[in-house]
C-alpha cells in the first residue's frame, strides 16, 4: 500500500508535467487551427501510455536503481574502501581512485543507454535520414561519448583542477571537429549533447559527484560537486562529430585505393 | 470459424507487447549487468531490501516499454501533426507563438528545474546575494524559473526560424558558445554552476521527442530543407540558450 501511494503522487506529479503541452496543443487546435485532428482516438491512447509508462519508469528507479546507485556511489568513494583503513585521502594521488573511474566510466554508459529521450531522438533519426543512422549505433556512440565525459569529471574532482579549463578545452575540439565533419549530422550531434543529461544519468551522476566530494579534501560542494552534467552534454557530441568522421572516412577510404591501383596499372 | 477470431486479433497484440518489453529490457541490461557486477565483485555487500529492488527494476522495464509504444502512437504524430498544421496554416505568427509557448509551458512546470532554482536561490543566501538587497529568496527562485521559461520559449522560436530560413545551425551553436565563454567572465562566481545546469535540466524526457518532432516534421514540409540537416538543432538551442539568460540575470541580479 506504500507503493500505491507513492505511485499515485508520481502519477500526479507526470500528469502535471503533461497538463501545460496538452493544454497548449488542444488550445491551438481549438482557436487557432480550428480543425479535426486526425487519428484522435490512438493519440489519446498514445498520450496515455506516455504518462503511464514514464510515472511507471520513474516509480520503478525511485525503488531500484537510484537507491541502490546512490548507496554504490557513496560506498565506491567511502575513504576506508579506497585507501584502506590506515591511509588518508590526502597521501593518496589521483591513481588511487581507480574504482571510482572504471564505476563512473560504466554508470555513464549504461544509465545512458537506458535514457528515454535518447531512444526518441535515435528513433526520429533513423526516420530523418531514411535509415542511414542505426538507432544503436547512435545510442553506443552517445553512450561512448557520456561515459569518457563523465570519468573525466570524477578525474576533475580528484584532482582539483578548474571546470572551465576542461570545458574550454572541448569547446575548440567541438569547434574543430564542426569544421572538417560532414554537414549533415552536425545537428544531431548537438542535439545528442542535449539529450544525455536527463531522467536516468542525472540523479546518478549528480550522487556520484556529490558523494566523491564529500571524500576529497578542499572540495566544494556548490562550486565543484557540479559540472558532471557539463562534461555529460560536451564529450556526446565530440563522441557523435568523431563517429561520423571515422565513418566518412572509412568509406571514402577504399575508393581512393581503387583509384591508387588504377593508377599504377 | 467463429472461435478461430480471438487467435487472430489477441496474438500479434501480445507478441507486439512481448517485442517491445524485451527491447526494453535490452536497453536496461547494461545498468543492470554494470550495478549487480560492482554489487557482487567489488563492494560485496548484501543489498538492503531485496524484494523491492526487483519489483522496480520490472516497473522501470514495464514503464519503458509502455513509454515507446506511446512515443510512437502518440508524441511523435501529434508533434508532426501539429508542424504540419501550422505549416499548412501558412501564418508565421502563430507558428511562432506556438513555438515560443512550446518551449516556456513545458520549462516552467518542469520540477526538476523547480529543485534547482530553489538549491541556487538557498546558495545565493548563504553567500550573502540576496535578501540583503531588497530582493527575496522566493523573489530570487521564481526569477530564475520565469528566465530559464522564458529563454527555452526564446530558444525554440530561434529553432524554428532558422529551420525556415535554412541557416547553418554550426554558426548559431559556435557562436552562442562563444558567447557563454565571455559571459563566464563576467557573471558571478556563484550563478555559474547553476547557470549550466540549467541547460541540461530543461530537456526533459517529454519535451525532446515532440521538439524532435516539430524540427523534423517542418524541416520535411518546407520545400528545400532536408529532415536530417536542418530538422535537429531545437535540443541543442534549449540547453545553449538557459546558460546565457541565467548568467545574464545574474549579472543583471548582483551588480
Amino acid at each position: 500500500m506504500y507503493f500505491l501511494g507513492d505511485f499515485t503522487n508520481i502519477l500526479l506529479a507526470t500528469c502535471r508535467d503533461v497538463l501545460p503541452i496538452i493544454l497548449l496543443i488542444t488550445g491551438f487546435q481549438l482557436f487557432v487551427l480550428r480543425q479535426p485532428i486526425p487519428h484522435l482516438r490512438r493519440l489519446v491512447v498514445g498520450g496515455a501510455y506516455v504518462v503511464l509508462g514514464l510515472a511507471l519508469f520513474l516509480a520503478g528507479l525511485e525503488m531500484s536503481l537510484f537507491p541502490l546507485g546512490k548507496i554504490m556511489a557513496a560506498q565506491l568513494s567511502d575513504p576506508e574502501f579506497l585507501f584502506g583503513i590506515n591511509q588518508t585521502a590526502t597521501q593518496a594521488g589521483w591513481t588511487a581512485y581507480a574504482w571510482i573511474y572504471l564505476f563512473a566510466a560504466l554508470l555513464g554508459f549504461s544509465t545512458t543507454i537506458a535514457e528515454p529521450s535518447l531512444i526518441a531522438v535515435a528513433y526520429k533519426a533513423n526516420e530523418a535520414s531514411s535509415g542511414t543512422v542505426k538507432p544503436w549505433g547512435l545510442r553506443l556512440t552517445v553512450a561512448v561519448g557520456v561515459s569518457v565525459g563523465v570519468t573525466l569529471g570524477t578525474f576533475r574532482i580528484v584532482t582539483g583542477t578548474p571546470l572551465y579549463m576542461y570545458i574550454l578545452a572541448g569547446y575548440l575540439v567541438v569547434l574543430i571537429q564542426t569544421i572538417f565533419a560532414p554537414r549533415n549530422i552536425i545537428a544531431l550531434a548537438y542535439d545528442s549533447g542535449g539529450v544525455t543529461s536527463s531522467t536516468v544519468t542525472v540523479p546518478l551522476v549528480t550522487a556520484l559527484g556529490l558523494g566523491l566530494c564529500d571524500t576529497i579534501p578542499g572540495c566544494n560542494m556548490a562550486l565543484d560537486g557540479f559540472g558532471m552534467i557539463a562534461f555529460a552534454c560536451l564529450f556526446p557530441i565530440i563522441a557523435v562529430l568523431g563517429y561520423a568522421q571515422a565513418a566518412h572516412w572509412y568509406a571514402s577510404r577504399p575508393k581512393t585505393r581503387v583509384k591508387e591501383k588504377k593508377n599504377e596499372i | 470459424m467463429p472461435d478461430k477470431k480471438p487467435s487472430i486479433t489477441i496474438r500479434p497484440v501480445l507478441f507486439l507487447a512481448l517485442k517491445k518489453l524485451r527491447a526494453a529490457f535490452a536497453d536496461l541490461l547494461p545498468i543492470i549487468l554494470v550495478i549487480s557486477v560492482f554489487q557482487l565483485l567489488v563492494v560485496r555487500q548484501p543489498l538492503p531490501n531485496l524484494g523491492s529492488v526487483i519489483i522496480g527494476g520490472l516497473l522501470v522495464v514495464l514503464g519503458l516499454a509502455l513509454f515507446v509504444q506511446g512515443l510512437e502512437m502518440g508524441l511523435f504524430p501529434i508533434g508532426e501533426a501539429m508542424a504540419y498544421a501550422l505549416a499548412r496554416k501558412g501564418s508565421l505568427f502563430w507558428l511562432l507563438c506556438f513555438a515560443f509557448a512550446l518551449g516556456f509551458a513545458t520549462t516552467i512546470a518542469e520540477p526538476a528545474l523547480i529543485a534547482v532554482a530553489n538549491e541556487a536561490a538557498e546558495i545565493a543566501k548563504q553567500g550573502g546575494l540576496i535578501d540583503t538587497g531588497g530582493i527575496s529568496k522566493d523573489g530570487y527562485a521564481l526569477g530564475l524559473r520565469l528566465c530559464v521559461a522564458f529563454s527555452v520559449g526564446f530558444a525554440i522560436l530561434l529553432g524554428v526560424i532558422r529551420i525556415l530560413k535554412g541557416w547553418p545551425l554550426h554558426y548559431l551553436i559556435l557562436g552562442g558558445y562563444g558567447l557563454v565563454m565571455l559571459i563566464t567572465m563576467a557573471a558571478p562566481e556563484e550563478i555559474i554552476g547553476i547557470a549550466y545546469d540549467a541547460g541540461g535540466v530543461t530537456t526533459s524526457t517529454v519535451t525532446v521527442p515532440l521538439v524532435a518532432a516539430l524540427g523534423v516534421g517542418l524541416a520535411s514540409v518546407i520545400k528545400g530543407r532536408n529532415p536530417m540537416t536542418d530538422g535537429f538543432g531545437l535540443i541543442a538551442f534549449a540547453s545553449l540558450m538557459p546558460i546565457i539568460f541565467v548568467m545574464s540575470y545574474g549579472i543583471i541580479i548582483f551588480h
